[in-house]
């Protein structure tokens, strides 16, 4: 008996085991865990958002770029559909039975229980119709939101556009997003998009097991407003940036306009550009596609990401290092006998000017004097090889802002092309020297830069050796804040001193009868500039010019690049001086009002058919059309009263 | 042969365990007021909701429990018989004229209350053990006590099984342990332990595998035992058997069990994850357990308990409310109380004169621990979902009244345990 009475310690025992193995996996599931916690929290609250609208984006003057429009989103949950009249709701919302079963399964799919978005983004009219029946649509409700307006409809590439967020977006955010949120995902509204979206609100419901609403959540202490994005304000000033756009219509390339003093964006043009209302509401995704299928590629900030030799307008710069490194003062005379012959090959000029020093030179602009000042400096005697003057060379040129960032607030800058010494050794092998790169005297070769960048190179000596970070958003918010990196003056190591001389000639270059850039000169005011004609070896001469005005206490430096347009003095030139002009004066004189027209109409795009329309001309009619109405419609319409109707095909 | 006066009947009652009773009951109260709380109609006395109805449940058990104590002891010995067969027919009687509820024949409506006979027949199968044994005294090393044994405990069993109501039946289980101290081998226990791990294993693992361990284990010890002829040829005999349960649970799995058991088990064993179908209980219920965290949300505080959640919530998965509302505190003193009330059962039953009285203890012990094993096991998911209730704690009358006749005949032997019956 003894032995059967310990069984009863056995029993006893295996009690107290079960009992503690219940109790170790509640431990486990209860303190060691907070999965269970969450998931109860997720069971019963259903955070309701309610969206906030994107902040408004101002211009210089404080005139309003962009603002917002309600929109209604149509929101159905499933499981509270009963019968209804499915075509009478098709017919409102402008959808075919067919798009209503996509749609309807698509949100059981998502969930039976919980809303999902039905239709997006119905316009005012639609919505104002729909109402009145909502209530004969069970299941059926409306939320509403605001969309981007444009009241210019310029400017499309500044803005970038606004779009619902893609499953990357959210991953990428670590949840902050949700979706059906918006997301800026170009331009500005990408740039400062933390800025300017806002804060949802959210409202915490608690729901019971059948889905059914049991009130707010702790009284709704953790409930909040949908907070509207801040204020944003350019810099860019709307009536030169139509003004630039309407000049560039039908044409490709670029207006860049900045402060000098302040680094602030003036004008930001690129063309062709779109109509950014275009790229807002039900069509979108449409007009994205028609808008990308444009061979032109208006989705190119060409400000920022369009590559350029600089051409003649890189010599000011070169005269510049020349004149710090002390191989030439500003009288050191040249000769020109129409060209420079380096090594066997010869880097002409397009006249024959003899014994010239830097004012002339840069007035004419003379490339054996480039490649002179070039020379000198590659050959000091201070250097020990020719890489490392080459190095030195380099870094100053870099110092411009030449071949990497400006750090502009707009995504996707690039950063142009300037090689370093290793490079040209990996391409000519060891033995190069400055004859073998010399045509980065005049700009060109190795050597590409934005339209940003020129303009800055303009802003920087029409600061006399310093430049401020250009950007587009001169203030955020009520406080009007800006970033510490763009009040910061960036010395390019020239001397103030040595200025003068260059500027000189850039004024003769606009101001003097032979200066190469005359015939763009702006009445009452002096303006520096220097033309190019950038060699492309993709087809025609870009047509370049850069320049600042007025010579003192300037205001604006510009760079205009027209692609295809052969000489800087027929296109860029005078686009930059009637912009110029408009900035300064708030007008156009009248003299100058009717070539503005006609710059407006010119047509010079890359993309035309070529010769054939001289020898066969009754198939050119053909062509035309047949090419043409494609081109016009993607080519956006900035001003349609001022649409060119004759097409005329710039040689 | 009593010699105790009648006014000193509950001098000798053991308090602690009413004590336990009492507090299991009003744990069991509070949480089902909990778990059908709604603010608008918040009563407590409102007796057309279920904590009203427990309420009165909780009143009458306990007049029920205090005048068992005021029966004769001998009547449950003398009447042992009649009572289990008492309880076998109103069995038969469910599978006639019982209500279906949930596909279980299990319910004889009476009035507005529906009893479930399944729950007396615990106590009734109980008595009848300890009159069994405490007549008959047999050694259960023998082929004939130990058949009687079983045909005592599976007769009700194999009728609860025709209901079917698989959880009521597994109960009967619990009988091992009280044949187990009375003097059943070891060894049963351990075979029932190979049992469950073989089923287990059955779904976990590729059925030669097991085989294969099995020709292992064996073989280790044909080698341990290699002089014993006898040994040997038990341990053939026994690898043999393992191995061909495993092809029967294989096809009763496939053929016997219905496709919900089926897949309950599969979600126990983590085989399936169902959110939303079979497995939606478990998960729920583990759901508001775990998210009680350490010391609960607090009374009427539990979001998951509130907006039902958890389905069955007052009866069968009471305890995801004490463990939403009170937290891992809560269950603690919940489980510390049961095993308390389980040990000191024990204890009585071992100081019992009487082997009726001790068979008895023995069994409520066993049957009380069974249903709280499985119902906390299964809230928590370390048991597939079996529908039982909580003992003194889930709603319900049928319930609550055979657990306190359960416990009752129990404190009614003990206080008179110096006699003998």
């Amino acid at each position: 008996m003894d032995n059967l009475f310990d069984r009863k310690y056995t029993i006893q025992g295996l009690f107290i085991l079960v009992c503690l193995i219940l109790m170790a996996k509640l431990f486990y599931i209860q303190v060691g865990s907070d999965k269970y916690f969450i998931s109860a929290e997720s069971n019963v609250l259903k955070k309701i958002y309610t969206f906030p609208a994107r902040g408004v984006i101002y211009d210089r003057k404080g005139k309003v770029l962009v603002q917002n429009e309600p929109v209604y989103d149509l929101i159905v949950i499933p499981n509270q559909v009963k019968e209804f009249d499915t075509l009478d709701l098709c017919n409102t919302i402008g959808i075919d039975m067919k798009g209503f079963h996509k749609r309807f399964t698509k949100a059981m799919n998502q969930s039976r229980y919980q809303p999902s978005i039905f239709e997006k983004q119905l316009s005012v009219q639609i919505y104002a119709s729909l109402q009145e029946k909502l209530s004969r649509f069970p299941g059926f409700m409306v939320q509403n939101r605001t969309i981007r307006h444009y009241p210019d409809s310029v400017a499309g590439q500044f803005f970038g556009y606004v779009k619902e967020v893609t499953k990357k977006d959210i991953e990428e955010h670590e949840g902050y997003y949700r979706p059906g949120d918006y997301i800026g995902k170009a331009g500005i509204e990408k740039q400062y998009n933390d800025v300017l979206r806002g804060e949802r609100g959210v409202i915490n419901m608690l729901y019971d097991a059948r889905n059914v609403p049991q009130g707010s959540y702790a009284e709704g202490k953790f409930d909040t407003l949908a907070k509207a994005g801040e204020k944003v304000y350019s810099s860019l000033d709307m009536d030169i940036q139509k003004l630039g756009e309407q000049l560039l219509q039908n044409k490709v390339g670029s207006i860049v306009a900045i402060e000098p003093s302040t680094g602030e964006v003036l004008a930001f043009v690129s063309a062709p550009g779109y109509d950014p209302n275009r790229m807002v509401g039900r069509s979108q995704g449409n007009n994205y596609m028609e808008i990308f299928g444009n061979p032109n590629r208006p989705f190119l900030v060409r400000p920022t990401s369009g590559y350029y030799s600089p051409g003649s307008a890189f010599k000011p710069v070169n005269a510049l290092i020349g004149l710090q490194e002390g191989v030439i003062d500003a009288e050191t005379p040249f000769n020109c006998p129409g060209g420079y012959r380096a090594g066997n090959h010869t880097v002409k000029c397009e006249h024959v000017d003899g014994n010239i020093s830097l004012r002339r030179g840069l007035a004419r602009s003379c490339n054996t004097y480039a490649c002179n000042v070039f020379a000198r400096i590659m050959t000091q005697k201070k250097f020990k090889s020719k890489v490392a003057a080459y190095n030195n060379w380099e870094q100053m040129v870099r110092k411009w802002g030449i071949g990497q960032k400006l750090d502009i607030d707009i995504p996707f800058e690039k950063k142009g092309i300037l090689f370093n010494s290793d490079e040209y050794t990996k391409r000519f092998g060891k033995y190069w020297g400055y004859t073998t790169v010399i045509s980065l005297a005049i700009g060109q070769g190795e050597m590409n830069t934005t339209p940003l960048q020129m303009a800055n190179i303009m802003a920087i000596i029409a600061n006399k050796g310093y430049y401020v970070k250009p950007h587009l958003i001169k203030a955020i918010g009520d406080k009007k804040t800006i970033s510490k990196e763009y009040v910061q003056k960036n010395y390019v190591g020239v001397d103030e001193r040595h200025f003068t001389p260059v500027i000189d000639g850039m004024q003769e270059a606009v101001n003097s009868p032979w200066g190469t850039a005359v015939l763009s000169r702006v009445p009452n005011i002096i303006m520096c500039g220097k033309t190019g004609t950038v060699q492309n070896p993709h087809g025609k001469n870009h047509s370049v010019f850069i320049g600042f005005a007025p010579r003192d206490n300037p205001k604006i430096a510009i760079a205009v690049i027209v692609e295809n347009a052969g000489y800087g003095s027929t296109y860029a030139a005078p686009i930059a001086s009637y912009i110029t002009e408009k900035y300064l004066t708030d007008s156009i004189s009248k003299g100058r009002q009717a070539q503005v027209e006609w710059m407006k109409k010119q047509v010079v795009l890359p993309i035309m058919p070529k010769p054939k329309v001289k020898y066969q001309p009754k198939q050119t009619e053909d062509t035309t059309k047949k090419q043409l109405p494609a081109k016009l419609e993607a080519t956006p319409v900035t001003d349609i009263t001022a649409q060119p109707k004759p097409i005329e095909i710039t040689k | 042969m009593s010699t105790q006066q009648g006014n000193r009947f509950f001098f000798n009652v053991d308090w602690i365990t009413i004590l336990i009773f009492v507090a299991l009951c009003a744990i069991g109260f509070v949480n089902i007021y909990a778990s059908v709380y709604n603010p608008d109609t918040a009563d407590v006395f409102d007796f057309s909701s279920n904590y009203g109805k427990q309420l009165i449940f909780i009143l009458t058990a306990l007049i029920l429990g205090f005048s068992i104590l005021l029966v004769d002891e001998k009547f449950f010995s003398v009447f042992s018989p009649i009572i289990y067969g008492a309880t076998i027919l109103l069995l038969l009687v469910v599978l006639i004229v019982g209500r279906n509820v949930a596909g279980n024949q299990a319910w004889i409506p009476i009035g507005s209350f529906r009893l479930q006979p399944s729950e007396f027949a615990k106590f009734g199968t109980a008595l009848l053990m300890a009159r069994y044994i405490s007549t008959f005294n047999p050694k259960l090393r023998d082929f004939k006590s130990i058949a009687f044994a079983a045909m005592i405990v599976l007769l009700p069993l194999g009728l609860i099984m025709l209901q079917p109501d698989t959880g009521s039946a597994l109960v009967f289980l619990s009988f091992m342990f009280p044949l187990y101290r009375e003097g059943l081998s070891g060894y049963f226990l351990l075979i029932f332990l190979g049992m469950i791990v073989l089923f287990i294993a059955d779904f976990l693992m590729p059925i030669g595998l097991i085989i294969f361990i099995i020709v292992m284990i064996s073989a280790f010890f044909i080698y341990q035992n290699r002089r014993k002829q006898k040994m040997i040829f038990t341990i053939v005999i026994a690898a043999v058997v393992s191995i061909a349960y495993l092809y029967v649970v294989k096809l009763t799995y496939a053929k016997v069990l219905e496709p919900h058991q089926r897949s309950r088990i599969e979600i126990m064993l983590g085989l399936k994850t169902d959110p939303k179908g079979a497995g939606y209980n478990v998960i729920q219920s583990k759901i508001a357990i775990g998210s009680g965290q350490t010391l609960g949300r607090g009374f009427l505080q539990g979001t998951q308990t509130k907006y039902g959640y958890v389905p069955e919530q007052s009866t069968d998965f009471i305890f995801s409310t004490i463990g939403e509302e009170w937290g891992f505190a809560g269950c603690s003193v919940v489980i510390g109380l049961y095993c308390f009330l389980l040990l000191r059962v024990i204890n009585l039953a071992e100081r019992q004169r009487s082997s009726f009285s001790r068979v008895y203890g023995y069994c409520v012990a066993s049957i009380i621990f069974f249903h709280v094993f499985i119902n906390i096991g299964m809230t928590i998911g370390i048991i597939p979902v079996i529908g039982i209730p909580l003992p003194f704690i889930s709603y319900g009358g049928s319930s609550l009244w055979s657990f306190c006749v359960l416990l009752f005949i129990f404190l009614k032997l003990d206080s008179n345990r110096m006699g003998f019956i």
